[in-house]
């Protein structure tokens, strides 16, 4: 099996086996497009459940909260757009290191893929938390630890697309994001400890993985089905745009022409 | 049921302003990155169905 282009067909490359399946088959544009298009619809349908089932639960089965009033109801947006932009930017970086050590191509563009989605993530996190921040602190925005260090993740979002953008050769480009994307993962333990390291006007985490999350079971309900909203439309715009991706820097492939004019792989 | 009309949830409990504004720039923002998906697969498809066809720029 290839696990890249330079590989030529006659010559064994690595192969990953588990349960009878070589998953580096997927390794391959080719193989991974059908694989990703199969996939993209159903990812983006559930997204849009878990969105309609989190908005319903938020707005009309979740309480009123005693403190906040109806402001805290932005918490529904606020929290998983700032779980998938630290999240997002783990796989981006891992896909990066990836494609790094095992110089396979699919593996960066996957890392392109996930990069603006990460980086419209970070910023609805910053926009909805500005808009919680007014009524609650009084202040639109404040240079704590934890919202200067989500800033500096929308500018590693930037940056990464920006210099992938600069770069005409795609591989070059492709190595120059990777060593970005992974230099930059030493900003998501500072963004996600920044509430327990520092006095910060953010407060700290209200669900943990170890204790019981300190608010109604029901805002937690509605919380938690709009992250599964957000991480499945993350996954599908991915797929999406690792498929646009794929026919642009594969198009001279043959494949790609067939796929071009027969509208299928 | 948390709101006794329409008008009561439109006004969010006074908090209309941030708890909209959140949610309409987020439903926005989400709307143009799936026009810019589409967008960008059908200049692919063009692009390669195009004078030139795979080796066109």
């Amino acid at each position: 099996m290839k696990i890249s282009s330079d590989h030529d067909d006659r010559q064994v490359g690595t192969a990953l086996v588990i349960g009878n399946v070589n998953w580096f088959k997927y390794a391959s544009p080719q193989a991974f497009y059908p694989l990703a298009g199969a996939m993209m619809p159903w990812f983006a349908w559930a997204a849009a459940a878990c969105c309609l089932a989190g908005l319903t639960v938020g707005f009309f089965v979740a309480p009123t909260d005693h403190q906040q009033g109806e402001s805290y109801r932005i918490i529904f947006l606020h929290v998983p757009a700032a779980w998938m932009s630290m999240f997002i930017y783990l796989v981006m970086a891992f896909w990066a290191g990836t494609g790094l050590v095992f110089n396979t191509r699919l593996s960066h563009m996957m890392a392109s893929a996930l990069a603006p989605t990460g980086a419209l993530f970070t910023f609805i996190a910053l926009w909805t938390g500005s808009l919680w921040g007014k009524p609650t602190w009084g202040t639109w925005w404040v240079w704590d630890a934890r919202l200067t260090s989500e800033l500096i993740l929308l500018f590693l979002y930037f940056g990464f697309m920006a210099l992938q953008a600069a770069i005409d050769e795609p591989r070059r480009a492709d190595r120059a994001g990777a060593v970005l994307a992974l230099v930059g993962v030493v900003n998501i333990p500072i963004i996600y400890f920044s509430v327990k390291w520092w006095n910060t006007l953010h407060q700290g985490a209200s669900v943990s993985l170890t204790g019981a999350p300190t608010m109604a079971a029901t805002m937690f309900t509605g919380m938690i089905l709009m992250a599964f909203a957000a991480w499945f439309y993350s996954i599908a715009a991915a797929l999406h745009r690792a498929r646009s991706i794929i026919l642009e820097r594969e198009r001279s492939a043959d494949w790609v022409a067939h796929y071009a004019r027969t509208g299928r792989p | 049921m948390n709101w006794a009309s329409w008008s009561d949830f439109f006004a969010m409990g006074g908090y209309a302003l941030y708890v909209w504004g959140s949610y309409a720039v987020t439903a926005g923002l989400i709307s143009v990155e799936i026009i810019m998906l589409m967008q960008r697969k059908r200049k692919a498809l063009e692009r390669l169905a195009g004078p030139g066809g795979r080796d066109g720029l």
